[in-house]
């Protein structure tokens, strides 16, 4: 519930009507309700759930319109392209016709097929997509859904996904499909390890599973300039870079789509689907991508916090949306520059690397906590993750000895 | 309205669990087996412990259920043979059946009022597991992290 917030955090100054004007649209539409129909309590319970509900499905289902259509513009542009500019001005319905082409299209099951597990993946994979998006706090009071362990529902929701890819590949009874599912299952399942340590860390320093409070911990700036934001802690920094990593291999982006790798297996457990379920693959992608990054600028870009004093006028939902946007931003950037690593390099960067990382960066937030949290604190942390991360460099350094590649399927 | 949700979530658990222990393919049995840990996730959200039920969700759905499936991807194929019917699981169920039924019709307790209990957070899980369960959870963690080196030694092995 937006207005449901937890006692101790409301920020004195609420009642700024530009800032607050979804909470109280939506508590005059309920007010309305009640007041035209008498309906009882659970019925305006229910509705204040539905309104939650659609506004979120709308506000992120425009997104993923918005974000088809300029990630294509984006990447046309690094390539030295036009991109999409036929439909509407430059290119903006293009989504629009994407979406009447997939709707319209023929919905192929193939005859060998499980056809219930087909049908049920899709639905699945969305379903837990878009779950996840609904304990992240979008502005000053403006949380979908508070419970006690909101994180953990987060990732609970998430690990769902898992079988969901699995029942995709398994259920089109095609050899690359399973191949895809398999290869998004191993490496879903390695990164989600270095994703959980990584948020540790700033559950630890705030002590609390909820989204909003790790929030509200960071707000308030350091000698009235530099916000409070966990990223500028030298463990928030490595956590958030850990935790960006991660979240790019869960939402298999470029560099690590292997799962869907066109060139060796035509599009992994996508393979088998076709019209408005491959469109609602594709949709989970993208709202998996929001929620990854959603709660990345939660947990380590102060949510909705503006990050100068100067700036808080401008509304919360402003804020958050514009870190988000600039962190998909770095996701297609990244998708335009790097090619496509290989299985074994991403499972050895995921164990040999990332997971130490993260375990460091528990580790150097303790270290930050005991040395009292200020300029010593920073230090002191500085140095650990400076220590472990050039020990790990020299133990993992290949340069001057690459194992000759070992073909084990094709010579 | 709780007790409705309890009825319809436990014959939800239920009905999954009896396809979970019927149904002829194994990767069908394990999809309603996630289905039935799902139905008991939602009776410890009903009972508003949520870390329980959001654990349960976060270690037999995303883990031991996909576990399950590799298990049964890697060592055998789908063999649709009928089975008979096991007499002696069916027996032994219905002994625990019959004893566990007997022994909630004959307890007492379901008269007494419940204690007031303050609202179990996920605040005070943390701080019973870090200080009371303290050396519980030292135990078991390094029975995991034997268990991970063990099976890493396996595959080592095998890779010579």
């Amino acid at each position: 519930m937006i207005n449901q917030s937890i006692d101790g955090f409301l920020h004195p100054d609420v009642s700024k009507s530009v800032d607050q004007i979804f909470v109280n649209a939506k508590q005059w539409l309920l007010w309305l309700l009640s007041w035209l129909t008498d309906a009882p309590g659970w019925v305006v319970q229910v509705a204040s759930s539905l309104i939650n509900i659609f506004a979120l499905l709308f506000v992120f289902l425009t997104l993923f319109a918005l974000m088809s259509v300029l990630e294509r513009k984006i990447l046309g542009r690094i390539q030295n392209r036009y991109g999409p500019n036929r439909v509407g001005p430059f290119g903006l319905l293009q989504p629009v016709a994407d979406g009447i082409k997939m709707l319209i299209k023929e919905d192929i099951v193939p005859a060998r097929a499980d056809k219930l597990v087909h049908f049920l993946a899709p639905i699945l994979i969305a379903a837990a997509a878009i779950l996840a998006l609904g304990v992240i706090p979008y502005g000053r009071n403006m949380t979908p859904f508070t419970i006690d362990g909101g994180i953990l529902f987060f990732f609970a929701v998430g690990s769902t996904a898992e079988l969901a890819v699995f029942m995709a590949g398994w259920g089109s009874n095609n050899k690359f499909s399973m191949l895809g599912a398999m290869r998004a299952i191993a490496q879903m399942i390695s990164y989600e390890l270095p994703l959980i340590i990584t948020v540790l860390p700033a559950v630890m320093v705030v002590g609390s599973l909820i989204p909003d409070r790790i929030v509200a911990a960071q707000a308030g700036y350091t000698f009235g300039v530099v916000p409070r934001w966990f990223v500028f802690t030298p463990w928030g920094a490595t956590a958030f870079i850990l935790f960006f990593v991660s979240g790019l291999v869960e939402s298999n982006r470029t560099p690590f789509d292997v799962p869907e790798g066109e060139s060796e297996i035509v599009a992994g457990h996508m393979t088998e689907y076709s019209g408005f379920k491959y469109a609602t693959f594709f949709m989970a992608e993208y709202i998996g991508m929001f929620a990854i990054t959603g709660l990345a600028a939660t947990l380590f870009l102060g949510g909705w916090h503006s990050p100068l004093s100067a700036l808080e006028f401008i509304p919360s939902y402003v804020w958050f949306f514009a870190k988000l946007s600039a962190l998909l931003f770095v996701y297609i950037w990244l998708r335009g520059t790097l090619p496509r690593t290989r299985i074994d390099q991403i499972m050895n960067f995921a164990w040999k690397f990332m997971l130490p990382m993260s375990f460091t960066c528990v580790i150097a937030a303790a270290v930050w906590h005991y040395a009292g949290r200020g300029l010593r604190g920073w230090l002191w942390s500085f140095v650990v993750v400076a220590t472990v991360y050039t020990a790990l460099s020299m133990l993992l350094d290949t340069q001057r000895r690459f194992a000759p590649r070992i073909y084990r399927f094709a010579e | 309205m709780s007790s409705a949700a309890f009825v319809f979530i436990a014959i939800l658990t239920l009905a999954a669990a009896l396809a979970a222990a019927t149904l002829q393919k194994l990767m069908h049995a394990t999809l309603s087996f996630a289905v039935a840990l799902v139905g008991v996730a939602a009776l410890f959200f009903l009972l508003s412990a949520e870390f329980v039920g959001l654990a349960l969700v976060f270690v037999y759905i995303g883990a031991v259920a996909v576990l399950i499936v590799f298990t049964i991807l890697l060592t055998r194929r789908d063999v649709r043979k009928d089975r008979g019917a096991n007499w002696g699981g069916a027996l032994l169920a219905g002994a625990v059946f019959g004893g566990l039924t007997w022994a909630i019709v004959k307890t007492q307790s379901v008269a007494i009022v419940a204690p007031h209990i303050p609202a179990l957070t996920v605040k005070r899980i943390g701080e019973a597991l870090m200080t009371s369960y303290v050396w519980p959870l030292q135990c078991v963690g390094l029975l995991l992290t034997a268990a991970l080196i063990g099976a890493l030694v396996l595959v080592m092995e095998e890779k010579q």
